[in-house]
C-alpha cells in the first residue's frame, strides 16, 4: 500500500501537479457523424473531475475512446496523453499495460459488468497476477484486503461466490475493488451509482469520497446527475451533444453557471420533477382505492434447499380519497410495485380486502372487474415496452375506447384521439408512428394519453419518470400535475426517490421489504421523519450543492448490513438504534399523531427530526 | 446487387422459389413424355436433345426431366402440407402452454422435452415402415408430427416473454379480456416468428420426406419424389451420373432457396434475434 | 454440480421405459406380423414359429416376459436373421456406428468452433465473409445428397479415397463417411459460434475485462469463450438426434456394417426383437447425448446449477 497523504496535501498537490490524463481535441465519429466533437479535458493527481450531461452527450464515449475501448465502428481522432504516453494510435499491448495497472475503470450496469462464470476471487486476483507478478497467495491476500477496503460485509465468502449471487450494490463494490487492485494513478467511473438504490448510491458516493481522501489518485466521475458530483468533484465539465460547453471549478459551476443549459441541469437536480400545486378539489365519498391487510406471497421456485415462500407484501392497509395524491416510496424489492399490481387485481396471489370506488372487488372474477377498470388507469416505468410495438400511436391511444366505448364509431374515436394527443402535447403528425420511432418522452406521452382518454378516477403512476432524461422528466412531471388538477382525479405515485415526490403528493407511504414503515402527510414526513429508515432515505438523497453534500456524505454508513432472518423488525440490521426488542418482536403499526402512522419500537426517540437536508 | 441486404436476399430467394413452383406445376406438361412412360429406344441416354429427352432418361427409358419435376411437385406438396400440420400443432401447443402457465405449462413442456430427447425421426421411420409404405397420407402425418416440437418451444418462449411485457399488463389493466388480449396483442406479435419458422420448416419437411423415400419407405415406384430419384441415381452413379446430379441439384436449389428466404425474413422481421 | 448430475441421470430411466413400452405395443399393433410376409409357410409352420417365439401369448404376458429378460440383459433373438441373438448383432455393429458418430461429432464440433472463432477474430476476412454463404449451401445438402456426391467426386472421379466398404483397422474407409456426416454439423456449429461469440464480445463484462488490461487472448479464452459456447452446447442435443438419423443414411450409402440397417430391415420384416433392440440402443444414445449437453451447459453457466432441473 502506498502511504496515505492527508487531504490537505492532496488538495495542495492538485494545483501544481501536471495533468495525469490530458485530452486534446478528441473526436469520435460513427459513419462520419461526430458523436464526440473536439473534447479537451485534463485531470491531475489528487483531483476529481466531474463530467456531466444527458444521455447521448458523448461523455462515456469520450473516455472509452481515450482508452481504446470504443466500439470498433468508431473513428477516433485527436490526442489523449496519459503521463508521457500518447494513447490514441497506441498498440493494444501498450494500452493493456496501462489499463488495470495505472488506470482503473468502473462502468455503469454493475449487473452485467462481471463475467458470469468466474468466481469473484478469480476476477479480482486476475489483474493483480497479471500486472504485479506476485504469487497467487499474495494476490489472494491482496484481494481480501481490497474487499475490506470497499467495505463488503463478508469478504472471505464473497471471494468464493459467483456474480449472480451478489446484489447490485455488492457488485459495484467488487468492481471498485477490481479497479483499485493495482493501485492505479487514475480512476475513471462511468455512472457508478445510476442503477443503484438511493441508500446504496449514497454509500458508494461516500465510499468514493473516502477513497479519494485516502489515496492520492486522479478521479473522473461521469454522470448525468449533478447531485452525484456535489460532494466529490473539484472541477466540473458539462457536455452536450458531444461538446464540452462549460468547465470550471465545482464552486463556480454549481453557484454561478454561465450556460443556460447548465442552469437547466442544475435546476433539474435541485427541484423535484413533479411540481407542487394546490391539492385538487377533494371530492366526497368512498375512497377510489382501498386495501386492508393486503398480503402477497409467492411460492419460490428453486433448488430444493431454497424452496419456500417469499412474502412480497405484508399486511398493507391504505386508502386513497377522491382527488387525493398518495406516494408509495421505497427501494427495489420493497413491494411498491407489488402493492399497486395487487390493488389493481393484476397479480393473483393476493390476500386481504380490496375495494374500488367503494365496492369490495377482492373476490370478483376478472370478467366483472373489466368494466370498472376504466376508472383505474396505470402508466408505466418503461414507456417503450408498455406499448405494443406493432400498433400505431393512433391505434394505441384509441384502443381503450374500442374496449370500453363500443358505441363510438371510427370517426368519433378519431376525433377524441386527436384531441387527447393534442392535450398531452404530441404532434398530430406522430399519430401514424410506431412506438420505436418515438423518443422516451414521446412514448410516455402516448402512455399518458392512453390512460387519460377514459377520464379515470385514479391514475397509478409507476415510476413514470425514472427511465427519462432529466429535462423530459420535468416536462412529463408538469404534464401529469396539470392533468391531475384539471381532471380532479386521484393519483397513486410510486417512486424509489423520496425527493421526487416531495411537492407533488399530499401523503407518503414508506415501504421497507414488503411492510409499511411509515405513513404521513408529506410536509410532516419531510420535516419530522419518524422511522429510522425514512431518515436514512432522506439522508441518502444527494443534494446538488458542493457546500452541503460533503457533510451529508460524511454521515453515511459505509457498510451495508445483510438482510436479516425472518421475524422481528426487517430494518434492524441496518438500524443505528436497533435493540434486542427489534430482533424479538415485529414492531406494531401505531398511530403517532394526526394522520401519522409508523412501525418502529423507537419512534419517540427519533422525534427530533434534525436530519432534514 | 447487394446480397448483404436481407431484403435483397429475401426477394432473390422468393424469385427462385416462384420459378421452381411454376416449373413443378407446368414444367411436366411441356414435355411430350409422362413420368411413367417407358421409351425402349432411348435407355439411359445422357442429357442433351435426343428425342426431346432434355435431361436424359433412366435405365428404363423414363424421361428424367419429367420425373424430376413431378418429384419436385410431390416434395413441395408434402413439405408445405406437413409444415401446415406442424404449425397448427406447434402454435396451439406452445401458445396454450405459455398463456396458461403454471403446472399446465410445466406438464405440456415436459412432454415436449421427453419427445425432443427421443430419436423421434426413428419412431417416424418405424411408423412409416409399419403402416405406410407408399401411403402419402401416413407419410404426411408422420413427418408433420416431428416438426412441431421446436415450434412449440419457440412459440411458448415468445408467449411467455410477451406475457411479461409491460404492454400486456397495460392491456389487462385496460380491461381487455383474455380472448381480446390473445387476438389483439399475442397472436399478431407471434406472427412474425411463426412465418420465419414455417419458412425454415418447409425445407426440413422436404428433407424428411426425401430421407424416407431414400430409404425406400416413401413413395412407391413408378411415382417419384426427389429422394427416391436420388436414391436410384446414387446406385447408378458410375454408369449414369446425371441420374444422381439432376435431382440432387434441383433439391439443393430448392432447399437453399427456402433456407435463404427464412434466414432473410428473420433478419428483416426481428433483427434482434440471432 | 454432482447432485444436479445425479438427478438428471435418474431422470433418464423412466423416459427410456416409456419409450420401450410405447414401441413394444406400437409395433405389435401394426398390421402384419413376423412370418406373415413373403415366404410361403404353411399355416402349421407359422403357428409353430409363433409359439416358439411366444407370440401366441397375450400381449401383457409378452410385455412382462420382455421386461424380465431385459432386466437380465437378454435382448432376445432375431426372427429374421437366422436366430442370431440381438445383443450379438448390436455388439458387432455398434463399434462401427459409434466410431463413425464419434468421429463426425469431434470433427463437427472442433472445426465448427474453430471456424466460428476464426471468423470473429478476423472480422471481414475471408473466413468471415465466406462462412454465411457456405453454411447456407451446406445446410441445404442433406446427408443422402452429400454422401453420393462426395463418393462420386472424391471417390470415383478423383480416386482419392475408397468409395465404399469396410475393413477393420483401416481409418481411410471412415474418412468420407465421417466428413459426409460432419459437414452439416460444421456449418451449424460454425454459424452458432460466430453469432454467439460476437454477441458475448459486446457484453459489458468483456469491456470490464479489457479495462483490466488482461490482453486480448486472455479476454477471449477465459472470459468470452465459455459463455459463447452455451448455444453451441445446447445444440448438441439436436445434433445427436441428427447423427443418429444421419448415420443411417451414411451407413447405407457407404455400405458400412453398422447397426443402422437393422432398424429399417427389422421394421419392414416385423422383426420385433431386433426393432426393440435398436430402439433401446438409439434411445439410450440420444438420451445420454442430451444429458451430456445439459451437464456441459451447467458447467459453462453457474446460474443453471442453482436452479431446479
Amino acid at each position: 500500500m502506498s502511504s496515505i497523504p492527508t487531504s490537505a496535501e492532496a488538495m495542495g498537490a492538485a494545483h501544481e501537479a501536471p495533468a495525469l490524463l490530458a485530452l486534446h481535441a478528441l473526436s469520435v465519429h460513427f459513419a462520419g457523424v461526430p458523436v464526440v466533437d473536439a473534447v479537451s479535458l485534463a485531470v491531475r493527481a489528487g483531483e476529481c473531475l466531474g463530467v456531466v450531461g444527458e444521455s447521448g452527450a458523448g461523455k462515456s464515449l469520450t473516455f472509452l475512446a481515450a482508452l481504446g475501448l470504443a466500439p470498433s465502428a468508431a473513428a477516433v481522432s485527436g490526442r489523449a496523453r496519459f503521463g508521457a504516453t500518447e494513447l490514441i494510435g497506441c498498440t493494444e499491448r501498450a494500452l493493456d499495460a496501462l489499463r488495470g495497472r495505472h488506470i482503473g475503470l468502473v462502468f455503469q450496469d454493475p449487473m452485467g459488468a462481471l463475467t458470469p462464470h468466474l468466481r469473484i476471487g478469480a476476477q479480482l486476483t486476475e489483474p493483480i497476477l497479471r500486472h504485479t507478478g506476485c504469487s497467487r497467495r499474495a494476490a489472494r491476500a491482496r484481494a481480501l484486503e481490497l474487499l475490506e477496503q470497499v467495505r463488503l460485509a463478508a469478504p472471505a465468502r464473497c471471494l468464493q461466490q459467483y456474480p449472480h449471487e451478489l446484489s447490485g450494490g455488492m457488485r459495484q463494490r467488487v468492481l471498485l475493488a477490481i479497479a483499485l487492485s493495482c493501485d492505479p494513478q487514475l480512476l475513471i467511473l462511468d455512472e457508478p451509482t445510476t442503477a443503484l438504490d438511493v441508500t446504496i448510491q449514497a454509500q458508494i458516493l461516500a465510499l468514493l469520497a473516502h477513497i479519494k481522501r485516502e489515496r492520492r489518485l486522479g478521479l473522473v466521475l461521469v454522470t448525468h446527475d449533478f447531485a452525484a458530483l456535489a460532494g466529490l468533484a473539484d472541477r466540473v465539465a458539462v457536455m452536450r451533444a458531444g461538446r464540452v460547453i462549460e468547465t470550471g471549478s465545482a464552486a463556480q459551476v454549481f453557484h454561478a453557471p454561465r450556460e443556460r443549459y447548465t442552469r437547466e441541469l442544475l435546476q433539474a437536480a435541485r427541484e423535484p420533477a413533479v411540481p407542487g400545486g394546490a391539492p385538487a378539489a377533494r371530492g366526497a365519498g368512498a375512497p377510489v382505492l382501498a386495501v386492508e391487510d393486503l398480503t402477497v406471497r409467492y411460492r419460490q421456485r428453486g433448488a430444493r434447499r431454497r424452496r419456500g415462500e417469499i412474502v412480497a407484501l405484508q399486511a398493507v392497509t391504505v386508502a386513497i380519497a377522491p382527488g387525493e395524491s398518495l406516494a408509495v416510496v421505497g427501494e427495489s424489492g420493497c413491494g411498491k410495485s407489488t402493492l399497486t399490481r395487487a390493488a389493481l387485481r393484476l397479480v393473483g396471489a393476493a390476500h386481504g380486502r380490496i375495494a374500488w370506488l367503494g365496492r369490495e372487488v377482492g373476490a370478483w372474477p376478472e370478467r366483472r372487474l373489466r368494466a370498472l377498470r376504466r376508472d383505474l388507469q396505470l402508466i408505466f416505468q418503461d414507456p417503450l415496452s408498455s406499448l405494443d410495438p406493432r400498433l400505431s400511436v393512433e391505434r394505441l391511444v384509441g384502443e381503450p375506447l374500442e374496449i370500453h366505448h363500443g358505441e363510438l364509431d371510427a370517426q368519433a374515436r378519431a376525433t377524441r384521439v386527436a384531441a387527447m394527443l393534442e392535450r398531452v402535447g404530441l404532434d398530430p403528425a406522430l399519430a401514424t408512428r410506431r412506438p420505436h420511432e418515438l423518443s422516451g418522452g414521446q412514448c410516455q406521452r402516448v402512455g399518458i394519453a392512453r390512460a387519460m382518454i377514459l377520464a379515470p378516477r385514479l391514475l397509478v403512476c409507476d415510476e413514470p419518470l425514472s427511465a427519462l432524461d432529466v429535462r423530459a422528466q420535468r416536462q412529463i412531471g408538469a404534464l401529469l400535475e396539470a392533468l391531475r388538477r384539471e381532471q380532479g382525479m386521484s393519483v397513486l405515485w410510486v417512486s424509489h426517490d423520496l425527493g421526487a415526490v416531495r411537492r407533488g403528493c399530499e401523503r407518503v407511504l414508506v415501504l421497507y421489504q414488503g411492510a409499511m414503515a411509515e405513513l404521513a402527510p408529506s410536509e410532516a414526513l419531510f420535516s419530522r421523519p419518524l422511522h429510522p429508515y425514512t431518515r436514512a432515505l432522506l439522508a441518502a438523497v444527494p443534494v446538488a450543492d458542493p457546500d452541503v453534500q460533503p457533510g451529508r456524505l460524511a454521515q453515511v454508513r459505509l457498510t451495508d448490513g445483510e438482510p436479516p432472518p425472518a421475524g422481528g423488525c426487517a430494518f434492524r440490521t441496518r438500524c443505528p438504534q436497533a435493540t434486542a426488542r427489534c430482533t424479538e418482536q415485529r414492531p406494531p403499526w401505531i398511530e403517532a399523531g394526526a394522520g401519522r402512522w409508523v412501525a418502529c419500537h423507537h419512534f419517540e426517540r427519533g422525534a427530533d427530526g434534525m436530519l432534514r437536508g | 446487387m447487394r446480397l448483404r441486404e436481407p431484403r435483397v436476399r429475401a426477394r432473390l430467394a422468393a424469385l427462385v422459389l416462384g420459378a421452381l413452383v411454376l416449373l413443378a406445376l407446368f414444367g411436366p406438361a411441356a414435355s411430350p413424355y409422362s413420368y411413367r412412360a417407358l421409351d425402349w429406344r432411348h435407355l439411359a441416354v445422357p442429357p442433351g436433345f435426343i428425342a426431346q429427352h432434355w435431361l436424359g432418361t433412366d435405365a428404363l427409358g423414363r424421361d428424367l426431366y419429367v420425373r424430376t419435376l413431378s418429384g419436385l411437385r410431390l416434395s413441395l406438396l408434402i413439405g408445405v402440407l406437413a409444415t401446415g400440420v406442424s404449425v397448427l400443432i406447434g402454435v396451439a401447443w406452445g401458445a396454450g402452454a405459455g398463456w396458461v402457465g403454471g403446472r399446465v405449462d410445466a406438464g405440456m413442456m415436459r412432454v415436449v422435452d421427453v419427445l425432443y430427447a427421443l430419436p423421434y425421426l426413428f419412431i417416424v421411420l418405424i411408423l412409416a415402415a409399419l403402416f405406410g409404405r407408399g401411403n402419402i397420407a401416413v407419410l404426411l402425418v408422420a413427418i408433420g408430427a416431428v416438426g412441431w416440437l421446436t415450434l412449440a418451444r419457440v412459440v411458448r418462449a415468445q408467449t411467455l416473454s410477451l406475457k411479461r411485457q409491460p404492454f400486456m399488463e397495460a392491456a389487462r389493466a385496460g380491461g381487455l379480456s383474455d380472448l381480446q388480449m390473445l387476438r389483439r396483442h399475442v397472436l399478431p406479435n407471434l406472427a412474425g416468428t411463426v412465418v420465419v419458422y414455417a419458412t425454415l420448416m418447409v425445407p426440413q419437411m422436404i428433407v424428411y420426406e426425401s430421407f424416407l423415400s431414400f430409404l425406400g419407405l416413401g413413395v412407391e415406384p413408378p411415382r417419384a419424389s426427389l429422394g427416391s430419384l436420388i436414391n436410384a441415381g446414387a446406385r447408378q452413379m458410375l454408369s449414369a451420373p446425371w441420374l444422381l446430379l439432376v435431382p440432387a441439384v434441383v433439391l439443393i436449389v430448392l432447399l437453399l432457396a427456402f433456407n435463404v428466404l427464412g434466414d432473410a425474413l428473420r433478419d428483416v422481421l426481428d433483427p434482434h434475434q440471432r | 454440480m454432482l447432485g444436479y448430475a445425479l438427478r438428471r441421470i435418474a431422470g433418464i430411466v423412466p423416459v427410456l421405459l416409456i419409450l420401450l413400452t410405447v414401441s413394444f405395443f406400437v409395433i405389435r399393433l401394426a398390421p402384419g406380423g413376423p412370418f406373415a410376409a413373403a415366404r410361403a409357410l404353411s399355416a402349421r409352420t407359422r403357428a409353430e414359429l409363433r409359439q416358439r417365439y411366444g407370440l401366441d401369448r397375450p400381449l401383457a404376458v409378452q410385455y412382462a416376459a420382455y421386461l424380465r429378460a431385459l432386466a437380465h440383459g437378454d435382448l432376445g433373438r432375431s426372427y429374421s436373421l437366422r436366430d442370431e441373438p440381438v445383443a450379438g448383432l448390436i455388439g458387432a455393429g455398434l463399434p462401427v456406428s459409434a466410431e463413425l458418430g464419434a468421429a463426425a461429432l469431434a470433427l463437427g464440433a472442433l472445426s465448427g468452433i474453430a471456424l466460428g472463432m476464426a471468423a470473429v477474430l478476423r472480422r471481414g476476412g475471408v473466413i468471415d465473409r465466406a462462412l454465411a454463404p457456405l453454411a447456407a449451401v451446406t445446410l441445404a445438402l442433406p446427408s443422402f445428397v452429400i454422401g453420393p456426391l462426395l463418393a462420386l467426386i472424391v471417390g470415383v472421379w478423383l480416386r482419392w479415397l475408397p468409395v465404399a466398404g469396410w475393413q477393420p483397422d483401416t481409418p481411410r474407409d471412415l474418412v468420407l463417411p465421417a466428413i459426409t456426416l460432419a459437414l452439416p454439423l460444421i456449418a451449424s456449429i460454425a454459424r452458432l459460434t460466430r453469432a454467439s461469440l460476437l454477441e458475448v464480445l459486446n457484453a459489458s463484462y468483456i469491456r470490464t475485462a479489457r479495462a483490466r488490461g488482461l490482453g486480448r487472448a486472455r479476454v477471449l479464452w477465459r472470459h468470452a469463450l465459455r459463455p459463447a459456447l452455451v448455444p453451441v452446447v445446447s445444440y448438441l442435443g439436436p445434433a445427436a438426434t441428427y447423427l443418429v438419423t444421419g448415420s443411417l443414411v451414411v451407413e447405407s450409402v457407404f455400405e458400412l456394417p453398422g447397426t443402422g440397417r437393422y432398424l429399417v430391415m427389422g421394421a419392414i420384416d416385423r422383426d420385433y426383437t431386433l426393432v426393440m433392440g435398436m430402439v433401446l440402443v438409439y434411445g439410450t444414445l440420444t438420451l445420454l447425448a442430451n444429458l451430456g449437453a445439459d451437464l456441459l451447459h451447467a458447467w459453462l453457466d453457474p446460474r443453471v446449477r442453482h436452479e431446479a432441473p
